[in-house]
């Protein structure tokens, strides 16, 4: 942290309970790029006024890899891997919205067995994902360590089904256009199937843990109020649109893969506070297993993958296609321009955690520094996926 | 048998009478290596299995490495976890060098090694040894956390066998050896210089 005294300009104070010593100085704080819950290299440079924000300004770009640059000189196929990369929490969801988007852009149909995969995947990377998010929130509230535990203790179960299934923890690299990649057998199934029948007493015994909990309680409600209008306006998607009310879900929406032979509900908020953001992502965790029970009952054999969709020399048509599926962050979303050829002629990516950052600072202000961090963990950031 | 070194047999002959015989070296290098402070800093996909090895399955503790400190003046390793952007170097050389003699650097996953995936990148730094000495280096996309733990035994192997006096002593002894190295700049195409010569060289092309 560097901290430069700046001198005070004309500002109208709202009345604060706390009193200053600084009285009539702002301090600016850059915090980050090396910050334990910034949730990686993230920085903000924080004008503070005592402990009350007063401006802040987020710096981006620390781990910018040249995700787009990259995607448009490989292969269409040769980005799947790169998408793990994108939000690294979530590789089989990002893995689909780009699978998603190309088949979109050269029309090619999904099997049914696969489309059940997809969706199985996805709503188990939506577990983790939302799991450790809490865990973070509540590490970053000062609970620091058993959250977490608690929280990677079930990561893990559902790490180990996806090793099990694509050859690695993290980076699955799994779908393909027209399908997936390997078949899953009974035996992996059925081991599915056990984790997410064990998985709501995780959610029992860890709400029961947090949510009730008196200090998060006074640390999260009335902190960080999101209007819906200020939602709606900036763009802002997934469980942090929800949490102000609306309720938009692109699983409902656009009814892509197989959700709508589902039956599941929409969590949805009340006032927009980083509580209501933290119950958004404890009620979607049991929605998404009550979609996982269903598909897992469902799921009949089958072919994996569509035989026309061509691996090798694949060229698309000439156009151009967006394909966008609920992430566990929010709405991501591809775009993709073909010219013919092997390799995208213009490769975008709507990141939602990127997009839901920028209302950052209207979150914080007028609130402590220490709420700065809480505000920032309930938003759900990825770098990877921020700075791409 | 060298300086600073306790014949085996005198030992247990002398573990047998209760008396428990050891050397300064070895008491010395023996609560190093089983006490290192990592510096609880992330970069890119790399940091979330450092995590999950901080966590409940793997837990680094096993080792004595648990405590994650947030500020360099505590740590005692840098476990560089992640792809080092060309915005990002200048923070993580300033991060080295506000950490305490004795430090060591572990260059987790392929991005910290040599730019990995993203090596074509325009604004990735093809790996972090340029600019300070790197320990151990540990291969995979991410690295498993059984690999991390594998680089940290390493580490305290190799902890383990630094020697307090003599011509080979470890590095932080020696008061002519640089514990702090140059922060890289921003330049008009690339980082200025775009590698510490001191601590890197590149590797000669031999054509045949």
């Amino acid at each position: 942290m560097s901290a430069t005294v700046q001198t005070l300009e004309a500002m109208e104070r709202p009345p604060v309970t706390m009193s200053s010593r600084l009285e009539g100085e702002l301090l600016e704080v850059s915090m980050g790029p090396q910050h334990p819950s910034t949730h990686g290299v993230f920085r903000m440079n924080v004008t503070l006024d005592g402990e009350i924000v007063r401006k802040l300004k987020p710096v981006f770009g620390y781990l910018h890899r040249n995700h787009e640059q990259i995607g448009e000189q490989t292969t269409y196929l040769g980005s799947m891997p790169y998408t793990d990369r994108l939000d690294y929490f979530c590789s089989m969801s990002n893995n689909w919205a780009y699978a998603l988007s190309v088949e979109k852009l050269a029309g090619i149909e999904v099997p049914e067995r696969a489309e059940y995969l997809r969706v199985i995947l996805a709503e188990l990377t939506r577990l983790q994902n939302h799991a450790s998010l809490l865990g973070f929130l509540l590490s970053d509230m000062g609970a620091w360590g058993t959250p977490l535990m608690y929280a990677f203790r079930e990561r893990e179960k559902i790490l180990d089904l996806f090793e099990s299934l694509a050859g690695s923890r993290m980076m699955c690299d799994y779908m393909r256009f027209g399908g997936c990649r390997v078949d899953a057998d009974d035996n992996w199934l059925a081991g599915a199937r056990k984790i997410v029948d064990r998985f709501p007493k995780f959610l029992d015994e860890f709400e029961e843990l947090i949510l009730g909990n008196e200090i998060v309680i006074a640390r999260t409600q009335n902190v960080g109020k999101l209007s819906a209008d200020l939602a709606i306006s900036a763009g802002i998607t997934g469980p942090m649109l929800r949490a102000c009310g609306v309720n938009y879900d692109v699983r409902k929406v656009d009814g892509y893969g197989f959700y709508p032979r589902f039956k599941f509900r929409i969590p949805l908020g009340e006032h927009g506070d980083t509580y209501d953001r933290l119950m958004m992502r404890a009620l979607e965790m049991r929605e998404s297993v009550e979609i996982l029970k269903q598909a897992l009952a469902q799921i009949q054999p089958g072919a994996i993958v569509n035989p026309k969709a061509k691996i090798r020399a694949f060229r698309p048509p000439v156009g151009e296609a967006y394909g966008r599926i609920e992430a566990p962050k929010g709405e991501l979303g591809f775009y993709l321009i073909s010219d013919g050829g092997p390799n995208p002629y213009r490769y975008r990516v709507r990141p939602p955690s990127f997009i839901n950052l920028t209302v950052l600072e209207d979150l914080c202000l007028g609130h402590t520094v220490a709420d700065v961090m809480v505000i920032l963990g309930s938003v759900d950031i990825v770098m990877g996926e921020v700075d791409r | 048998m060298g300086e600073g070194q306790i014949d085996e047999a005198l030992r247990t002959e002398l573990q047998r009478q209760g008396v428990w015989v050891t050397s300064m070296q070895e008491l010395y290098n023996w609560g190093r290596k089983n006490s290192i402070w990592p510096l609880q800093f992330g970069l890119a996909c790399c940091a979330i299995e450092m995590i999950a090895t901080a966590a409940s399955r793997y837990d680094i503790a096993r080792f004595g490495g648990e405590i994650f400190r947030p500020s360099p003046r505590q740590a005692d390793l840098m476990i560089v976890a992640g792809t080092v952007t060309k915005k990002m170097a200048p923070q993580i050389v300033r991060l080295y060098n506000q950490m305490a003699d004795p430090k060591y650097v572990i260059s987790m996953g392929a991005c910290a090694i040599s730019g990995g995936p993203f090596k074509q990148g325009y604004n990735v730094l093809k790996g972090i040894d340029r600019y300070i000495p790197v320990d151990v280096y540990i291969p995979g996309c991410p690295p498993r956390p059984e690999a991390l733990l594998h680089a940290f035994m390493e580490l305290q192997r190799k902890i383990d066998e630094q020697k307090l006096t003599g011509a080979d002593k470890a590095a932080h002894l020696d008061p002519e050896e640089p514990s702090e190295f140059p922060v890289p700049a921003f330049g008009k195409h690339d980082l200025e210089p775009p590698a510490n010569p001191d601590v890197f060289q590149p590797p000669e092309l031999k054509r045949v």
